[in-house]
């Protein structure tokens, strides 16, 4: 499927244009995790409308392009409860605690070569790819 | 007003705008595609890198232009240098998000991109995902005190 990584290249310039708009305008790093979580705990402070705004960017568009796709498009998520409850509550967890998610310390952390950027990487990859060789293909859960 | 002037908070809204629109058109809301990528074993499927890969590009340059300089545009702060810290909270918290990610194939972006199409599984994992963000300062707080010698 060419077309999907052609996709896929230009969804990634778009990101990497907000991350970089957020950086240079706003002077904070574009880190999708530490954006909600912090308004989530109450660290926000009075950066909370920002935070706010941000989010409601990350939502509207899809919002708006949607028409353009038929008005539906499928993720393929799982209707399995337990699953995405201990997805969820892993992601959330995982994320707050090692500050960071695939933007924070992907997209943002690796492309100023931070160290902890590429470790976290490291770690989530692996971590993702060992998770659904054993739920996949040796427990057959999802 | 500060951190909610009216340009901080339009440009947070196109940021948003321009992550949202980028995961949208990627694919990286189909947790079919991301489940895909990490599965090496069944029929890998190569998008994730092309989308982390672009993303780096927009990006490492904004950290070129950055260099030197001490503001954002709008007089914040730029981040300081990253810490180099490899500590149990960055390993351990890694490790749980990505067993998370490949479990759903969502990650904290794309489940907030998806919100309006993702349905109601969606919104399952999502509330999932704030009450881990809810507790995790003070699992984070544990894992700050030191090992216990042996």
């Amino acid at each position: 499927m060419p077309i999907d990584w052609i996709w896929g290249l230009i969804g990634g310039l778009l990101i990497g244009t907000g991350g970089a708009v957020y950086l240079l305008v706003n002077g904070r790093i574009m880190g999708a995790s530490g954006i909600i979580g912090a308004l989530v705990d109450g660290s926000a402070g009075d950066s909370k409308w920002e935070r706010i705004a941000f989010l409601a960017g990350v939502i509207l568009l899809p919002v708006l392009l949607l028409p353009l796709y038929g008005g539906a498009v499928d993720t393929h998520i799982t209707d399995n409860i337990p699953v995405l409850v201990a997805a969820g509550l892993l992601v959330g967890i995982g994320t707050r605690l090692a500050n960071g998610c695939t933007s924070g310390h992907g997209v943002c952390g690796m492309s100023r070569l931070s160290l902890r950027g590429f470790v976290a990487t490291c770690c989530y990859i692996l971590a993702g790819g060992v998770g659904v060789v054993i739920f996949r293909h040796l427990l057959g859960v999802i | 007003m500060g951190n909610s002037s009216p340009a901080r908070l339009f440009f947070a809204l196109v940021a948003g705008g321009f992550f949202g629109a980028g995961l949208f058109i990627s694919g990286m809301t189909d947790t079919a595609k991301v489940q895909g990528w990490l599965d090496v074993f069944g029929a890998w499927d190569p998008t994730l890198a092309f989308v982390m890969g672009g993303a780096m590009i927009p990006m490492a340059l904004a950290w070129l232009f950055a260099r030197g300089k001490t503001r954002a545009a709008l007089g914040t702060p730029l981040p300081p240098q990253p810490g180099t810290q490899i500590d149990r909270k960055l390993v351990i918290g890694s490790v749980l998000f990505g067993i998370g990610w490949g479990l759903a194939g969502l990650c904290p972006g794309p489940s907030i991109a998806s919100l309006s199409y993702g349905g109601a599984g969606l919104y399952v994992f999502v509330a999932a995902m704030l009450t881990g963000m809810f507790v995790a300062p003070a699992l984070r707080r544990r894992l700050d005190k030191p090992v216990p010698a042996e």
